[in-house]
């Protein structure tokens, strides 16, 4: 990131370990607010586990994390979800209609959603009206992924964190999503940290770019790095040596 | 009965004895181990309540209860191994069944306070709520490995923990209690309770069994929705920590 810009999210020497796996190591950097910051690196990186630290849904084994300069232990943890919205790339579902997946942000709140606001974050994510009463189960995964993302704006996130939404979708579908998350980045200075495994689109849509590889942030500048990378992991990654 | 016609009733462990011994299943050991035990086991509790009714002590009766739960509670936590805290969890649930039936039956004056009644029918609530602890535990902690995801999805979504597994823990909770509710519909029609059969052979009046079965039924209706509630509700705060995070699954 840019010196001056402030950060929405700052990881201070991030470790994180299971019992078996060290998955993350010594991860030092910060996400700009208000840009999007694109996660890129070969399977088994530890992209992930990133965004799973910075929504609180597990907790670093060593190291801090500071959204908006606050730390995020001292956060708590369901203001932090919902500030921090996931949308994943399995894009789990519970059964029943896209509707009640799109009121069950609301409905953890005790609020309800109402029709016109549904129809709208449909429309957002390209989807039409009529797929409002469809089960779950007559989605294509394409179609899934796409809800899946407008239940995660449902709350308003002002900090997105992407894992390979776009996976499942057709080059049109990929667009849409594209101009969508622009928009939510450019009106509502929405930060968003991004996995891909589509370069391109990690050139066309971040600000930044994060590339890791074995746990390790290898390195982090303006997306246009990965045309022309420093460091040779990436080089290889880039060449489709690593994946 | 005497020893000796009792004893007549060793050709019933016989029958599986051949069987198995012809159809080389061999189950000689265990139906023998089962049979030795059982004797020991039942002679001796007999000849205990026998004891303890006679002298209607208050301080044999808590006892007896005491080690009821203790027992029950030993069997049952072996399922629950990967819930943290789960001996005391199930203790607390078997401990306030027994609170709860005695409490109404007492308090009620529906049973004399007497070791007589007190010990049988702690003996069956208790032994009904380690049954479906163990039904709930079983079907709990598999619906808690299969929908991890919608756990954690909820969890993303900014749910509680309560949120995030209502689902898991209600459908645990009903399928440990079917069980009960299913037997109560069929009972008289395909199976005599053994309760109520061991007291019509014992010369009791007929209505009067099925008036005591009916007691036992409804108390085992009430240990069942008790037993799964309170359990699943004291268990499923042990899936997440502090920061509502689901915890990792145990091996």
């Amino acid at each position: 990131m840019n010196s001056i810009e402030p950060s929405a999210i700052h990881f201070k020497h991030i470790e994180y370990e299971t019992g078996e796996q060290h998955i993350l190591r010594n991860i030092t950097g910060s996400i700009s607010a208000g840009k999007i910051t694109a996660l890129v690196g070969p399977s088994g990186a530890g992209k992930t586990t990133l965004l799973r630290l910075c929504n609180g849904l597990i907790s670093p084994t060593a190291g801090e994390i500071f959204i908006d300069q606050t730390p995020i232990a001292s956060i708590d943890p369901i203001s932090l979800r919902r500030r921090a919205g996931m949308a994943l790339q399995s894009a789990p579902m519970l059964n029943g209609t896209v509707f009640e997946n799109l009121a069950l942000p609301r409905q953890l709140q005790n609020r309800s959603l109402d029709k016109k606001e549904a129809i709208k974050l449909l429309d957002d994510v390209g989807l039409k009206p009529e797929n409002l009463k469809k089960s779950i189960r007559e989605l294509s995964g394409g179609q899934r992924q796409r809800v899946s993302l407008a239940r995660t704006l449902v709350n308003r996130p002002s900090i997105l964190l992407l894992d390979e939404i776009t996976s499942a979708l057709d080059p049109s579908s990929i667009k849409e999503v594209e101009t969508l998350i622009k928009r939510l980045n450019e009106k509502d200075q929405t930060t968003i940290i991004w996995i891909t495994h589509n370069l391109e689109q990690a050139v066309r849509m971040g600000h930044y770019a994060w590339v890791m590889a074995e746990g390790k942030l290898i390195e982090a500048g303006e997306s246009s790095l990965l045309k022309n990378p420093n460091e040779e992991i990436t080089k290889r990654f880039i060449k489709g040596e690593l994946v | 009965m005497s020893y000796g016609t009792l004893s007549l009733t060793l050709v019933f462990v016989l029958i599986p004895l051949l069987l198995s011994k012809t159809l080389h299943l061999q189950l000689e050991k265990d139906v023998l181990i089962a049979t030795v035990r059982s004797i020991i086991q039942l002679l001796a509790v007999g000849y205990f309540l026998k004891f303890i009714f006679e002298s209607d002590h208050l301080v044999y009766i808590l006892f007896m209860v005491a080690l009821m739960i203790g027992v029950a509670t030993g069997n049952a936590r072996k399922k629950g191994s990967k819930i943290k805290g789960i001996t005391w969890k199930i203790a607390l649930t078997l401990t306030a069944i027994e609170i709860l039936v005695q409490s109404i039956l007492l308090g009620f004056h529906i049973v004399p306070p007497t070791a007589q009644y007190i010990i049988p029918i702690s003996g069956m609530a208790i032994g009904n709520s380690m049954v479906l602890s163990i039904l709930f535990l079983n079907r709990f902690q598999a619906e808690a490995d299969a929908h991890r995801d919608q756990t954690e999805l909820i969890l993303t979504l900014g749910g509680t923990p309560r949120q995030a597994i209502h689902t898991q823990l209600t459908r645990a909770i009903k399928a440990s209690m079917i069980p009960t509710i299913e037997s109560q519909k069929t009972i008289g029609l395909v199976q005599l309770p053994g309760m109520m059969s061991g007291q019509i052979i014992a010369g009791a009046d007929p209505v009067q069994a099925v008036q005591f079965q009916l007691l036992i039924l409804f108390i085992l209706l009430t240990t069942a929705a008790i037993s799964s509630i309170l359990l699943g509700f004291l268990s499923y705060p042990s899936l997440f920590n502090e920061r509502m995070q689901l915890l990792k699954e145990k091996e």
